[in-house]
């Protein structure tokens, strides 16, 4: 679409777009030959030229292997912005705040799931935790229990009794954003929430549960808890109803008060100094632990129902990663450590060894990125790296990234071709909606295994584990 | 035609049609709605609705923005309208309407609807736009 754009190919998967006009730094790519190909289709390109005309963006406006076209930021888009001149765009944030990855490992084996029946224990989880458009209900909570959960997210969760401290102390922030203040979010957002916490909602959210398939680097899956035909469960959802409300709330907020920038009415920002900047962040902050919270009602509850299947089951968190999130970090800029903000839409952080926001137990070789695949292909274990640190503010992929419409997967996709596919695989399948098990098909995304080749290759993201699925559940 | 969608990689984009601006708005909820639920809805809840915006987009986001927030808070999903009228007042757009519907949980649904976004949003009416159809066009974030 964008055949007119300059772009340059800088070294092997890494692509610039020079610095010009409005721009305040270049744009920087991370892709393959093939995967840039599918980048050029839409407004990718564009749109990471246009978040590096915003003021007081540091180093370069980047892109992610697995990069597509979103609100204002790509998916798959990153950017650091310096504290003092800087602004704050929900459209770098996205609408589903903290829309994130939490990996469960388990000391089972596929024999024991096997035994139990596959079906069976799919059905059981798919019972019990709630999911679908709008659906939540199982557990009903007063305004005032909302506001502790915007305030302590999945350490409320803990203190209520689901689950342990072991479970946030392997969540990125201890799944507890700091300077989050309820009364920066709106009563409308709170009433789209409340209903749905402990839900995992609708649309690419799901349930798997997986098996370690491949390790790539023994000694650090061993430091991570994981090794070769472990069962292993992954979650995947966000802030629901409540996070898309605040990031509407925001947008109108700042459009009000600042106007939009004449290249992009979706960049709609505010300094990130100003009051409204400000409040913006705190309600951010308030979604993310909803969030966090969430995921973490949904790991108890995994945990109580599989007991009945297997009364010795142990089930720990190995990590738990945003995806859409803005966080002040510290990070090197020419030289010298500078605390920036940084801005990750459908971006992992990847941080590599000897971080103090990485568990001790991890500490000393990086944080586990997750990148879950799409629906009925593999997921990867990766670690974060000195290097991400250095040319992608600590930063890679977030998953296979879509490539083909909604719209033109449900012209050319049957829900029961995919069904059969996944059968084929031996994958079991529980979905609320036909029309979402269309939509999520492995052919409306890029290839998965070549976007973490490419994360690996440059090194923004060094491959520890492959998993692949057993059972999915989607809403 | 009440509405088509039409291609978007990550989102959903329609366009909604109306003898009227009236019927035009109304179609637009109509798409909003199936994307969310195929089956045909039932009319046992009424709910009255106004919302206002400075201008038509303003007004159309507003009041789609509407549904989303009845379905997340109470499980209501829109079946018909009665009674839609929308007119201007000091220099604002008003639209004041009855819809019916019913609990969203008797239904089978298909995916959610995040946000509704000024992404590509336009309204137009017969006059600049030589189908003799008021339009409306949307990009939801799902």
């Amino acid at each position: 679409m964008f055949k007119n754009m300059k772009i340059k190919k800088i070294s092997e998967n890494i692509w610039e777009i020079p610095c010009e006009g409005k721009m305040n730094v270049p744009g920087r790519i991370f892709a393959s030959d093939n995967l840039i190909k599918d980048i050029e289709k839409d407004k990718t390109l564009e749109q990471v030229k246009n978040v590096a005309c915003l003021p007081g963006i540091i180093n370069a406006s980047i892109a992610l292997p697995d990069a597509h076209q979103g609100y204002g930021f790509s998916i798959g888009g990153v950017a650091g912005f310096d504290i003092d001149k800087g602004v704050i765009s929900p459209g770098g944030v996205g609408y589903d705040i903290n829309c994130s990855v939490r990996l469960l490992k388990t000391n089972l084996t596929l024999k024991d799931i096997e035994k139990a029946g596959k079906k069976e224990v799919l059905h059981s989880l798919f019972r019990s935790i709630p999911s679908g458009v709008g659906r939540g209900d199982k557990l009903k909570v007063s305004k005032e229990v909302l506001n502790e959960v915007l305030i302590n997210g999945a350490q409320w969760a803990v203190k209520q009794g689901y689950g342990n401290s072991e479970d946030y102390i392997h969540t990125e922030e201890n799944g507890k954003l700091p300077n989050a203040n309820p009364n920066d979010v709106s009563e409308r957002a709170k009433a789209r929430g409340m209903p749905q916490l402990g839900s995992l909602g609708a649309g690419n959210h799901f349930l798997e549960i997986q098996i370690v398939d491949e390790i790539f680097d023994k000694e650090i899956a061993k430091v991570f808890g994981l090794s070769s035909g472990q069962i292993c469960i992954m979650v995947h959802c966000g802030s629901r109803g409540l996070g898309h409300q605040v990031a509407s709330d925001y947008i109108k907020l700042m459009e009000k008060e600042y106007g939009w920038p004449e290249y992009d009415r979706e960049l709609v920002n505010a300094p990130i100094k100003s009051e409204l900047g400000k409040k913006y962040l705190s309600a951010m902050a308030c979604a993310a632990n909803f969030a966090f919270a969430n995921k973490q009602l949904i790991t108890h509850w995994i945990r109580e129902d599989l007991k009945h299947y297997f009364p010795e089951i142990k089930i720990e968190v190995v990590y738990d990663i945003c995806h859409n999130i803005a966080k002040f970090e510290k990070h090197l800029i020419d030289g010298k450590e500078k605390e920036v903000l940084v801005m990750r839409k459908g971006a992992t952080r990847s941080f590599g060894p000897n971080r103090k926001e990485v568990p001790q137990d991890y500490r000393k070789y990086g944080q586990p990125v997750l990148i879950p695949g799409s629906m009925g292909t593999a997921s990867y274990v990766l670690v974060g790296t000195k290097k991400a640190e250095e040319i992608s503010f600590g930063s890679t992929a977030h998953g296979a990234g879509r490539v083909e419409s909604r719209t033109k997967a449900r012209k050319e996709i049957t829900a029961e071709s995919v069904k059969k596919q996944l059968a084929k695989k031996g994958i079991e399948l529980e979905a609320g909606s036909f029309k979402g098990i269309v939509e999520e098909a492995p052919e409306a995304y890029k290839d998965i295994d070549e976007v973490v080749r490419v994360s690996n290759k440059t090194g923004i993201g060094k491959l520890i584990a492959k998993l692949r699925p057993i059972a999915v559940m989607k809403g | 035609m009440k509405f088509k969608f039409l291609d978007h990689t990550a989102d959903i984009k329609f366009q909604a049609f109306g003898d009227s601006l009236e019927e035009c708005f109304e179609n637009a909820a109509f798409a909003l709605v199936n994307i969310v639920c195929k089956q045909k809805i039932k009319t046992i809840i009424k709910k009255d609705i106004k919302v206002e915006g400075n201008d038509l987009e303003e007004l159309l986001y507003n009041f789609l923005e509407e549904f989303l927030f009845l379905i997340d808070s109470k499980n209501f999903i829109l079946s018909k309208f009665k009674k839609t009228k929308i007119y201007k007042k000091n220099d604002k757009y008003h639209l004041h309407l009855e819809v019916l519907g019913d609990n969203l949980k008797n239904y089978q649904t298909e995916t959610g609807i995040k946000a509704i976004t000024y992404n590509e949003m336009w309204v137009t009416s017969p006059s600049e736009d030589r189908s003799k159809k008021f339009t409306c066009q949307v990009v939801v974030d799902v």
